[in-house]
């Protein structure tokens, strides 16, 4: 068969494909359309073995390309919120129960060790921080301020948790994505998160405003400092697929991990949502007494622990 | 030959080609989208300093989350692989095996895209792009991604291409190849300039009837293995 004589043949089949796909584009329901593509698909592996011009390959290619995208990519099937947070996102979690433990024990031994010296020594505070930024923390916890907990511009309840939302989720995804990096840069930002936490709370403590700040971070913190645990176990799940991929090529191993903490991803940030809700307005309340929040706290603590530990099992196969 | 192809094998037996977009396209559609995020932030600014004063900036920095780390991925997947500076440029994200992007891959993607920022002007990025076959940055590599040409508009058929010319066979039997670089020729010819035609034709010389011009005479077989019948 010469081109022509086959381009003439096939070119109302072509455009009637073509008139199938802009159908499919539009939303419309397109009978015929698979058939129609394998042979479109035929057409192409002749063209191209009976060596054709190379704009009438392309073309079919483009047409191939478009089915192609239509027959296989739109029916991912659709994942109801509830099943993400409730099930699939513990269950994601409870995969990475050892890796997460290793950054619960990163995380949490530097706060203690920076939390024990700053008590000791209440200069250690400016080994850390400058004087300004520790003026702003201690004005921050100040227990008459009016802005409780939030930089002073945040003074409604609503803004701060515009603010956080913003400022937090942003610093879990780098923690996340600092995981490429072999893992260093989610270990250097947790270090620096821990850090400052540690001092933070043993400086304050010093102070003697350890219950204004206790009980305000005890509520909202069973969501955040969980969060960003969280994102730093899907980093450095990165960072262990490039350092040990096993039998598979790093490339493999990297992609096989980020689709695994995909859930954890999406958990973390709707932990990191909820806490904003908490600490704009439950924890910076100055109207709920102390042991109130503590009890409350407490409560949350236990909940997040039994929404990691308990969602979504049973069905762990699925 | 020697192109930037990805090459997706489908179930149906028949290799797509993708044509994947290198680092400048790619380049131009980021300053383009980092254009358009510059002045939504103006506006945005603008608005949030009249409406809220003092606070504006605890509004800001959840504007600035949305704008450096959603934006892309809103685009990406509700407007078919495509930012807006994507779609000016003409390229687009596609799964390496040619589907629709998805949200798990598009926020895997553009989460790195921080990683690939780094230190400051892309450089990684531009690294791994540069270190792998098809021109991924990190980003790509952990989503398992591509940034392919789009071909927007069908082209018009070859045939409206092709210089009318008298079909004449060959004067002796040709391999596929050099049929299909001729075929080749004659689809491109209209694009070239009359003496780059002619000189390209030259290099065929065994084929060139004498007493021809070059490009003239080359331009005819190809009509003949189009499927032209030769007059006589």
């Amino acid at each position: 068969v010469k081109q022509a004589v086959f381009e003439q043949a096939r070119a109302e089949r072509w455009q009637h494909f073509e008139a199938l796909l802009d159908q499919l584009d539009g939303g419309r329901a397109a009978p015929g359309f698979p058939r129609e593509y394998r042979l479109l698909c035929q057409d192409l592996l002749l063209a191209r073995d009976r060596r054709f011009g190379a704009a009438l390959v392309d073309r079919l290619n483009a047409l191939a390309l478009r089915g192609h995208q239509h027959l296989y990519g739109a029916a991912a099937g659709r994942v109801g919120a509830a099943d993400l947070f409730l099930r699939r996102f513990p269950r994601a979690v409870r995969r990475e129960a050892r890796l997460a433990l290793w950054i619960a024990i990163v995380f949490i031994g530097p706060l203690l060790a920076c939390f024990w010296l700053s008590l000791r020594d209440p200069d250690f505070v400016y080994s850390v921080l400058s004087p300004a930024q520790v003026a702003t923390f201690e004005d921050m916890y100040d227990p008459s301020a009016e802005h409780f907990g939030a930089p002073r511009q945040a003074t409604d309840g609503v803004l701060a948790f515009f603010f956080y939302v913003g400022n937090n989720v942003a610093v879990s995804f780098r923690t996340f994505a600092g995981g490429i990096f072999f893992g260093i840069g989610t270990l250097g930002i947790l270090f620096s998160n821990a850090i400052l936490a540690g001092v933070l709370a043993g400086h304050l403590t010093a102070m003697g405003r350890a219950v204004p700040f206790f009980s305000f971070v005890i509520g909202h913190g069973a969501f955040e400092l969980t969060a960003i645990a969280l994102a730093g176990v899907s980093g450095m799940r990165l960072g262990l697929a490039l350092l040990s991929p096993g039998q598979r090529t790093r490339g493999a191993a990297l992609r096989e991990a980020a689709r695994r903490v995909v859930p954890i991803l999406y958990g973390s940030s709707a932990m990191l949502v909820i806490a904003a809700v908490l600490e704009g307005l439950w924890s910076a309340s100055h109207a709920i007494p102390a042991p109130v929040k503590f009890a409350v706290g407490g409560m949350l603590w236990v909940l997040v622990g039994a929404w990691l530990a308990l969602g979504g099992r049973g069905g762990e196969a699925a | 030959m020697i192109d930037t192809q990805h090459a997706v094998e489908t179930p149906e037996g028949v290799r797509l080609a993708l044509r994947v977009a290198g680092p400048v396209a790619r380049a131009i559609a980021l300053s383009i989208d980092f254009s358009f995020r510059s002045i939504a932030y103006m506006a945005v600014l603008l608005g949030l300093i009249t409406g809220f004063g003092p606070t504006f900036m605890t509004l800001m920095v959840f504007v600035f989350f949305l704008g450096e780390w959603l934006y892309p991925v809103f685009f990406e997947v509700l407007a078919d692989g495509r930012t807006p500076g994507k779609r000016i440029v003409g390229i687009r994200v596609v799964n390496a095996d040619g589907t629709r992007i998805r949200w798990p891959a598009s926020l895997l993607r553009n989460l790195l895209l921080g990683a690939d920022a780094l230190p400051g002007t892309y450089l990684f990025g531009l690294a791994s792009m540069l270190a792998s076959s098809d021109f991924r940055r990190l980003g790509d590599h952990a989503a398992g991604t591509l940034v392919i040409y789009a071909d927007s508009e069908p082209r018009a058929l070859p045939g409206a291409k092709l210089p009318g010319a008298s079909p004449m066979p060959p004067p002796f039997a040709l391999t596929s190849e050099e049929g299909s670089a001729i075929l080749a020729f004659g689809e491109r010819a209209a694009t070239l300039s009359p003496e780059r035609r002619d000189e390209l034709a030259g290099l065929a010389a065994p084929l060139i009837s004498p007493g021809e011009a070059p490009a003239a005479s080359l331009l005819r077989i190809a009509a003949f293995l189009r499927g032209g019948e030769p007059t006589a």
